[in-house]
């Protein structure tokens, strides 16, 4: 096993001595085959106690890790040193507010993914005792590739416009709208459009494309939101010229119609 | 006394910081040239409702040094416009044929083929069926 | 959350982007490049047969609809782009590109009729 003496610039910020972020550097002796997270770890058990970041499956599943390494946002855990240089920047994610060094506010992000109704709704749920909902395997790839978020947060790190616009809803939460909208069990998109297709939701979107280049379990934000755009537009006009057609399913019209 | 989460701010440069952000920004400086396509026309129409010594004019000033460099500027544009856009296709629009997504290049390239198709048939028809 | 009414604009950003994909080049190559880089001849593009062709009343349609959703394509993109660079001031971005366009609809109807 070969070592390899690495650079880490990491981004500091400690709210109760600093008021803004600063890089400090760590030397580590790491081992060829070592991830970014591995180095970490290195770091906060010889180095710096004091460094904070989260982590937990060291094995990309659980989405805990992401942070942005030499400028782009990944999950720490799948970012092999064997593919990085010898001096290796690390910073939390951006655009959301950093609470201490690698570690990022998540409360927005978790509200977001709430308000898209991420759960089937069916418009004939079906009871226990009629077994359970048949899906064939056609129907599942359908759905299958946009539900394999681990919410790591990577495409909102990346995306221009969640941070520019304040209440975007962003890549992730309409990938998972657009996962249940496209799931054959469920009917419930015109309920989801309340939010997805708000002010707010996929129109703010002008398909910068990031998101997708950017997430480590190959989800396809740019095209979940393209589509929904397209759907969400067919399903306007056809309110617009069929009015009262419209709450078939769920209660969107009722909704749509409180305004708030 | 402990400080607030901390907010990076953005700057207004923010997409020179990567050339992913480089490359966006100028797909979408292409509308800029498909705005000014549409006033050219509408000059035209306008020009052509004055009649034949306006028409001409207009004519002559688009065939002018300057116009024909705004007409390679906006051609030029155009077609990054017209690349970029059929490039996203498939993310817009997928396609399926049973349980089988059709690969993303087939639709880029029906798209491709087309815009070949209405190109050459543009051409041919302005040639006067010739 | 109410929903959107960006549906209308966007229709027409979408609609427009496609549209002109396919033909601006080709149109503006013929326009303004072929007669001076001598593809056609000046009588390709005389004033009685331009005028046969754009005052023909599906031709009056056509154009009408082409300029339209191309200003249109511009005036949405260009309204995305201005707060992309951060001029935050989306209300008064949306009342001039919006209204570049509306007014460019506007004449495109006008002249294509009194023509």
């Amino acid at each position: 096993m070969s070592e390899r003496q690495i650079t880490l610039e990491v981004l500091r910020y400690r709210p109760e001595s600093e008021s803004e972020p600063v890089f400090q550097s760590y030397s580590v002796p790491c081992q060829e085959e070592w991830v970014v997270l591995d180095a970490l770890n290195y770091i906060k058990d010889n180095l710096d106690r004091t460094l904070s970041y989260r982590w937990s499956c060291h094995m990309a599943v659980c989405g805990s890790c992401g942070m942005v390494i030499n400028d782009n946002p990944m999950l720490s855990c799948k970012a092999f040193l064997r593919d990085l240089p010898d001096h290796i920047r690390v910073e939390p994610l951006h655009n959301f507010p950093i609470e201490r060094d690698l570690m990022v506010e998540l409360d927005d992000f978790m509200d977001k993914l709430k308000s898209v109704k991420p759960y089937l709704i069916p418009d004939q749920p079906v009871a226990e005792e009629d077994g359970t909902y048949r899906q064939s395997s056609a129907q599942l790839k359908k759905y299958k590739p946009f539900a394999m978020c681990i919410n790591c947060m990577a495409c909102y790190s990346v995306c221009p416009q969640y941070g520019l616009n304040e209440g975007f809803v962003g890549p992730a939460a309409l990938a998972l709208a657009h996962r249940y909208n496209v799931d054959s069990r469920d009917q419930g998109r015109r309920a989801r459009e309340d939010v997805v297709a708000s002010n707010t939701g996929i129109w703010e979107c002008t398909f910068v494309g990031a998101c997708s280049e950017v997430c480590p379990k190959n989800v396809d934000p740019a095209a979940a939101i393209q589509q929904t755009k397209i759907a969400s537009t067919v399903d306007y006009f056809k309110d617009l010229l069929m009015p009262g057609k419209r709450d078939k399913s769920g209660n969107a019209k009722q909704a749509a119609g409180d305004g708030a | 006394m402990t400080n607030p989460p901390y907010i990076r701010p953005i700057p207004a440069s923010w997409w020179l910081r990567q050339g992913r952000y480089v490359r966006y920004m100028i797909r979408e400086a292409t509308c800029l040239f498909i705005g000014l396509h549409a006033l050219v026309l509408l000059v035209g129409v306008y020009r052509l409702s004055q009649g034949r010594d306006a028409f001409d004019a207009f004519l002559a000033a688009l065939w002018s040094p300057a116009g024909q460099v705004m007409g390679a500027v906006i051609v030029l544009m155009a077609v990054v416009h017209s690349v970029t856009w059929f490039n996203l296709t498939p993310k817009a629009m997928p396609l399926w044929i049973g349980d089988r997504k059709v690969p993303g290049w087939i639709i880029v390239g029906g798209h491709y083929g087309g815009w070949i198709v209405v190109s050459a048939v543009v051409l041919f028809l302005a040639g006067g069926l010739s | 959350m109410a929903r959107s009414n960006k549906p209308i604009v966007w229709g027409l950003f979408a609609a427009g982007g496609t549209v002109t994909a396919f033909f601006v080049p080709a149109l503006m190559v013929v326009l303004g490049l072929a007669v001076p880089f001598g593809l056609l001849s000046p009588n390709d593009l005389s004033f009685d047969r331009v005028y046969g062709i754009v005052a023909h009343p599906l031709g009056r349609l056509i154009l009408f609809g082409f300029i339209t959703v191309s200003l249109w394509h511009a005036a949405h993109r260009t309204r995305t782009t201005v707060h992309d660079l951060g001029i935050s001031n989306d209300g008064i971005t949306m009342f001039i590109c919006y209204g570049v366009a509306g007014l460019g609809t506007v004449l495109a109807a006008v002249f294509l009729l009194l023509l």
